[in-house]
């Protein structure tokens, strides 16, 4: 039973950042966005709250500065493809480059240094409870906020009048600017939005996942929470989903090599992306469906005539 | 954006090298880095040993170096510019700088060379490199003493032969005193995934092992075992700021004793290429502070540990491989050749070994 929980809970830490950055982009990609700097706005993110945790003392606040590093960071994507319409595609990779880069300056006299771990959630009788106790109120506080997030976002977008406004921005940008509507404000504020989720994923791998700062730490994760926007078609609750099943299959795999089976490791190490690619081909396979929650106008550019 | 910011760093190590080009009686030794110096890993470990050359030679030495250089065409420039901008003693420290640092010592011949961990020579031009493979034995035989399930947890990269040696050599310590001890063997095919490597130790300390060793470069390993209450090897560096109650000891690598040694061979006019093979004995393999176990371990371990330096191999047989058909008969010991390209494992590695 214990390795089990174990289990479970370690599929939680290896889904969470990738949840977090993943609903962040979903929102921006759903105003119509694509900001492929999601790997850059994490791995800021990540140095961002090691720094001021470890300069503080304080986990808490480097979970702050975490979010206050992505956002800002991607403040810089903003004012480049919204206020001067360059292209979106360019501009993200060359956020994730820089990002990386910068990164590695910033947190040069953070390496090797031990840093803040953000405490898990302890909850006197509850957290104590056999299996469930861990499970559901032993966990480190950035879990609770990825699920929290995942249906805020999911209510948002579906319930409340803002989020319809801002699909259908998605959609055709040039027919909301038509009915009045603040086409560049909704953006700006999704791709901070979008930046603070990546911050927060970051915040996540230098604050709980491993609390160190190392160079380019994300190792690849920014990507893979972009891939899990597009196959889960847009929709929070296949990205959590999506999330879940990378992480167990991510997690599975290294326990099918500790217990010795006999697969080449390179094809186990692959099984994450493949399943994960799988699941969410299968689970959006309504063409329809998916042609309408794919945003119409993803990557395109928009000025606003005067 | 990496690119620009090597060659702004390039820059700046140029005037660097300009602006002390006044001091001609200074010797000015360059180094040439793979990775970040900011990798607490390997590419830390080397700077650390130009570092010491400073702090040992003073104003005898001037040095730079060029971080991030990708193995491949910009390799090649970032040795021709050191060279023209005034090193006379270039150390190349990836494997995949070979044949860039073969170009360019026959082309600068007045230029001294020296790379780490391959196997081309020349006029101008050195090879090193250091038998980690001793420290892993000595690693074997604590795990073995110390596990209580006798099972060890070993997370590695790639399968080239310098991992596979490391196997090899862990476990013939650990099967030196517990000839039933059991490693598990996780690949999580990356030098450097800190978040994956603590997914493997966690993997690993759920199914039994209790002590986690590694042949990748973060802390993330040994902040778990810490976590758990558990115990684990250090890599690289010395990582107990990271693991102080679980780090047993950390096998390190010491470049400081030999750079000191080649600079000042340089600057006396007595520096030959050179084909050397470093241990325990030269120092440049180094077994952190012994913490965490008893007493009588760590006499063990030190004793090991001196009877490496005495130049005894690990690899002595009788060693049989996995499939128990012998390899080394009693009392021979295996050649560098065969060490340097190892693709097998040795009786009782329960893995089958990725080709």
């Amino acid at each position: 039973m214990d390795i089990t929980v174990n289990i479970l809970l370690t599929i939680a830490t290896a889904a969470t950042p990738l949840l977090i950055a993943a609903i962040g982009e979903l929102v921006v990609e759903r105003s119509g966005v694509l900001n492929l700097g999601v790997e850059g706005m994490m791995i800021m993110g990540a140095v961002g709250g090691f720094g001021a945790g470890y300069l503080t003392g304080s986990p808490w606040i480097g979970l702050l500065a975490a979010i206050a590093m992505g956002a800002l960071f991607s403040l810089l994507f903003a004012v480049m493809t919204l206020s001067l319409a360059t292209n979106q595609v360019a501009t993200g990779l060359s956020l994730t480059l820089l990002g990386l880069g910068l990164s590695g300056m910033m947190g040069t006299s953070f390496v090797g240094q031990p840093g803040e771990r953000l405490p898990n959630l302890d909850i006197p009788g509850l957290t104590s409870l056999p299996v469930i106790g861990r499970l559901l109120f032993g966990q480190d506080p950035i879990f609770y906020i990825s699920i929290a997030l995942t249906a805020a976002v999911m209510w948002f977008l579906f319930k409340t009048r803002t989020g319809l406004t801002l699909r259908s921005i998605g959609d055709s940008h040039a027919s909301a600017h038509a009915l009045g509507i603040k086409v560049i404000r909704y953006r700006y504020l999704s791709v901070i939005f979008g930046g603070a989720c990546a911050g927060l994923a970051g915040g996540h791998l230098s604050l709980v996942y491993t609390p160190q700062w190392v160079e380019n730490m994300t190792a690849g994760r920014g990507w893979i929470a972009l891939a899990l926007v597009v196959f889960a078609s847009w929709r929070p609750w296949r990205v959590l989903a999506g999330a879940y099943i990378f992480g167990a299959v991510w997690i599975g795999q290294l326990h099918a090599q500790a217990f010795g089976i006999p697969v080449p490791s390179q094809m186990l190490s692959s099984l994450p992306y493949l399943a994960t690619i799988v699941v969410l081909v299968l689970i959006s396979r309504n063409k329809r469906l998916t042609m309408m929650n794919t945003p119409a106008s993803l990557g395109q550019p928009f000025v606003p005539d005067r | 954006m990496k690119k620009l910011l090597i060659a702004l760093m390039t820059t700046t190590a140029a005037f660097s090298l300009a602006a002390s080009a006044e001091a001609a009686d200074k010797l000015k030794a360059c180094w040439v880095y793979t990775g970040p110096i900011g990798d607490f890993g390997y590419s830390y470990q080397h700077d650390q040993g130009r570092l010491e050359v400073e702090k040992a030679l003073g104003d005898k030495v001037e040095t730079a170096y060029l971080e991030n250089v990708s193995e491949g065409p910009d390799a090649d420039r970032a040795f021709e510019r050191l060279a023209r901008e005034g090193c006379k003693l270039i150390f190349g420290t990836s494997f995949g700088f070979m044949d860039a640092e073969v170009k360019v010592a026959k082309k600068f011949p007045k230029v001294m060379f020296e790379h780490a961990t391959g196997y081309k020579t020349g006029d101008n031009l050195g090879i090193y490199n250091a038998r980690f493979y001793e420290g892993r034995y000595v690693l074997g035989q604590i795990a073995a003493k110390e596990s209580k399930s006798g099972v060890a947890g070993y997370i590695v990269s790639f399968p080239i032969p310098e991992v596979v040696m490391g196997i090899n050599s862990f476990m013939l310590g650990a099967q030196s005193i517990n000839p039933n001890f059991k490693a598990k063997i996780v690949w999580v095919n990356s030098w450097f995934d800190p978040g994956k490597e603590a997914d493997a130790a966690k993997a690993l300390f759920d199914q039994g092992a209790d002590i986690i060793v590694q042949h990748t470069d973060s802390t993330a390993a040994l902040q778990v075992a810490e976590e758990r209450k558990l115990h684990g090897f250090g890599q690289s560096s010395d990582m107990i700021k990271f693991a102080p109650n679980a780090q047993l000891t950390s096998l390190t690598d010491e470049w400081g004793p030999y750079y000191i040694s080649r600079v000042q061979a340089a600057i006396d006019g007595t520096w030959k290429p050179d084909n050397v093979w470093l241990g325990i004995k030269d120092g440049a393999v180094k077994l952190a502070p012994y913490t965490n176990m008893p007493d009588d371990v760590k006499a063990m371990a030190e004793a090991t540990e001196k009877k490496i330096a005495g130049g005894w191999n690990p690899f002595t047989g009788p060693i049989a491989k996995q499939d128990g058909t012998p390899w080394l008969k009693d009392g021979e010991v295996a050649d560098d050749g065969t060490l340097l390209g190892m693709n097998f494992y040795v009786k009782g590695v329960d893995d089958k070994l990725p080709q």
